[in-house]
């Protein structure tokens, strides 16, 4: 029992390493800051966006973010209400982050805004007919109920740190007490605990799948060629959990390295992972079959423009590196076992990651530069995207910041619930505590 | 005192004469007194009047009356002008809805609409309420130039996906923004099948020029840096019976604009007024893209019978 508590907290210290780490975020946190000062001050016109392609990085970055926020639901909810026991190391790591993505995107959101110091009229002025409405309802119930989830299992284990970790640093302390809301482990204590999360678990499955459909809404709700689809809410969906478990896959390898986690980390929860990534890969690939072949076959003229442009256009080195390096080459190599093994299937799950942000931008802006009038007496800027370095500098202060959130989550806190992993091993860390 | 008129009539008392030319006396004074107090009020307003100012102003009022006012008797309202502008521009003009025809025939691509409307509406060369395309239908079909604006549509995607109502249709069918009230997402540029809709990216033309000046929702001015702008059917125009900005400075007759509800349309060019009904009929009219559903108030005749050659536009 104490290996299991030492070996699963001995993380939580200051360290070089996390001062060096954490200094270089927060550096990279205020340059891009200062982008963004910018951009409060001259306007969004210090973007690459113009009118036609008024939607650019910001929008495919937020829709990557609400993207990646929803494989907590998919680890937590779905596999584990199934009962995979396999799950419960992984499942922090999940709602980690589920917690910082969703927290973010509502950020990114507002860096789009033309006006955000108006950001109080989406609430005085709300109008229920706007998608952006039930967007931002969904976002932040789907973002309450991953913090809950988050918290909840970390009480039991808040209490046996606070008892029973000696090296808990002393600033901590009343941080672990105040969290582990008085635990004493006591049968009432526990129904109660366990009902809540069950009842959660349950809870989040729709507000998940609402997310992600309310979002891919925001484009599907617009009669334009390339967005005008019925299946974008599944297809956006599935979409979400390739890119969210690629996210949880680095996310464990990272942790398994740093924080000595091999024991707890194995090349099984690797191989069961990868499983699960070709599972809803091979789901991603059966929309994405869909969404290209049924116009692609019918070719209406606004679709043929769109289609050609992505495939054989200006797109179309992206759009070929997308599909078959960020998602037909992964499948095939995640079908053998030793590419199922942590080495590998990391490098497999960034090349996945990378795969699944551009493929934002790919539904983002093609459908922007090719509206169904011709863009004609314009500058050559309005016709053709490209991000400027201030523009790419506010999408880098996003990916910092959920870097921040993630990192002092998982310094400060076990990254492996203590608790689970302890009962799961037929051990009782809490008898002590009453005694 | 009933019991004293009675008296009055029946007794014929002596002393009863004096007093009532005693009463008659002090009522004569009375109406002098009165009569004086007024002509020395009187005069004394007349006096301050002149002191004051001397000078009167012509206004428009809201009925499209023109008075003339003297300066004294102007009150400034509790209401700032913006708010009030606002809430007017709400409303749409009793009993009208607003149409446009634009006759494809005749365009020789002059630009003059899109010159006007920059102009009125404060805008930068490339922003473009009113645009004219070079378009070509099919292969083998003669190219043409089409002016493109807002199509006011009756059901407006850009209205319904809006999420704080900052733009709305209103009852004579305009579509309006108010920029007091957008945040600038751009969700309605994105909806919009027509591009009609164009966004403040950078600080708007003149933006020192017309810094603090009270905002037309009808006008769209002065245009804010962060929210969107686009073709009003010049609703300031339309309150004052005249013909939008556009309409007015075409050349070359391309555009009619009226009220459906009178089923007339005016030229403005040759500010001659035609049947809407039978101009829509007899000349194949058609709207942009009717199959999205958005039901456009803006009508297009086919560019046939043209008696000038085309010249494509050379930007």
């Amino acid at each position: 029992m104490e290996k299991i508590i030492s070996d699963l907290s001995h993380h939580i210290r200051l360290n070089k390493g996390f001062f060096l780490w954490m200094g270089f975020l927060v550096l990279a946190f205020i340059a891009c800051l200062y982008a963004y000062t910018r951009q409060l001050r001259y306007g969004l016109g210090v973007a690459g966006i113009r009118d036609y392609i008024s939607w650019g990085l910001y929008i495919s970055n937020f829709v990557f973010f609400v993207a990646s926020s929803l494989i907590g639901m998919l680890i937590s909810a779905v596999l584990g209400l199934i009962g995979m026991k396999w799950v419960h190391p992984i499942t922090r790591i999940a709602e980690t982050i589920a917690v910082a993505f969703a927290a973010v995107a509502g950020l990114v959101i507002v860096m789009d805004m033309g006006r955000p110091e108006r950001l109080a009229y989406v609430f005085i002025y709300a109008r229920f007919q706007s998608p952006i409405l039930w967007d931002v309802t969904v976002i932040t119930t789907y973002f309450v109920i991953s913090l809950l989830l988050l918290l909840l299992p970390l009480i039991p284990d808040m209490a046996v740190l606070y008892k029973r970790f000696a090296n808990l640093p002393g600033w901590l302390k009343p941080v672990y007490k105040a969290l582990s809301l008085n635990w004493t482990d006591h049968p009432e204590q526990n129904r109660i605990i366990h009902r809540s999360i069950y009842i959660l678990l349950i809870l989040i499955i729709p507000a998940a799948l609402s997310i992600h459909t309310v979002t891919s809404w925001l484009f599907a709700l617009t009669v334009r060629p390339g967005w005008d689809s019925t299946i974008f809410g599944p297809y956006f969906v599935s979409g979400a959990f390739v890119a969210g478990s690629a996210a949880v896959i680095i996310a464990m390898y990272f942790f398994r390295k740093n924080y000595k986690l091999q024991d707890y980390l194995t090349d099984l929860h690797f191989n069961n992972m990868g499983k699960v990534l070709v599972l809803v890969a091979f789901v991603y690939l059966y929309f994405n079959i869909n969404e290209y072949l049924v116009p692609g076959y019918k070719l209406k003229r606004a679709d043929a423009i769109h289609l050609g442009e992505l495939m054989s256009g200006h797109f179309a080195v992206t759009f070929w590196l997308v599909q078959v390096g960020g998602l037909l080459i992964p499948i095939i190599l995640m079908l053998f076992r030793r590419m199922r093994r942590p080495l590998p299937l990391t490098i497999i799950s960034i090349a996945v990651v990378l795969g699944a942000w551009f493929k934002r931008y790919l539904i983002v802006v093609p459908t922007m530069a090719h509206p169904y009038l011709p863009i004609q007496h314009v500058p050559d800027n309005f016709k053709v995207y490209s991000p400027t370095l201030i523009e790419i500098a506010i999408t880098l202060l996003s990916f910092t910041l959920v870097l921040i959130i993630i990192t002092l989550i998982s310094k400060f806190f076990p990254v492996i619930p203590i608790v689970e992993t302890a009962k799961d091993k037929g051990l009782d860390p809490l008898k002590s505590i009453e005694s | 005192m009933d019991e004293n008129t009675v008296n009055k009539k029946d007794e014929q008392d002596p002393s009863q004469s004096s007093r009532r030319n005693f009463l008659k006396n002090i009522g004569l004074l009375g109406a002098g007194v009165a009569a004086g107090a007024g002509a020395l009020y009187s005069g004394d307003i007349f006096e301050k009047k002149k002191a004051a100012t001397g000078e009167s102003k012509v206004l428009l009022t809201q009925d499209n009356r023109l008075v003339e006012v003297d300066s004294l008797e102007m009150k400034a309202l509790a209401k700032n002008p913006t708010k009030l502008m606002l809430e007017k521009g709400r409303e749409g003009i009793e009993g009208r809805r607003w149409v446009m025809v634009i006759d494809l025939s005749k365009c020789r691509n002059a630009r003059r609409c899109i010159a006007a409307c920059q102009d009125a509406h404060q805008l930068k060369p490339e922003q473009y309420h009113m645009n004219t395309l070079q378009m070509q239908d099919a292969p083998g079909t003669s190219p043409y130039h089409m002016p493109k604006n807002c199509q006011h549509c009756d059901n407006p995607p850009c209205v319904a996906v809006c999420p704080v109502d900052a733009t709305y249709k209103r009852g004579d069918g305009i579509v309006l923004i108010d920029n007091e009230r957008c945040i600038g997402c751009r969700f309605c540029m994105a909806a919009c099948p027509y591009s009609a809709r164009i966004f403040q990216w950078t600080s708007p033309k003149d933006a020192d020029k017309h810094a603090g000046e009270a905002y037309n929702v009808e006008l769209n001015v002065p245009q804010k840096l962060g929210t969107i702008s686009k073709c009003l059917f010049s609703a300031d125009r339309c309150r004052e019976g005249k013909l939008p900005y556009c309409v007015s400075a075409c050349p070359n007759g391309v555009y009619y604009f009226g009220d459906e509800n009178e089923d007339g349309v005016t030229n403005g060019t040759t500010k001659e007024t035609v049947r809407l009904s039978k101009l829509l009929r007899d000349n194949g009219a058609y709207q942009l893209m009717p199959e999205l559903g958005t039901k456009p108030r803006v009508y297009y005749l086919p560019p046939k019978n043209r008696l000038f050659p085309f010249e494509p536009s050379t930007d």
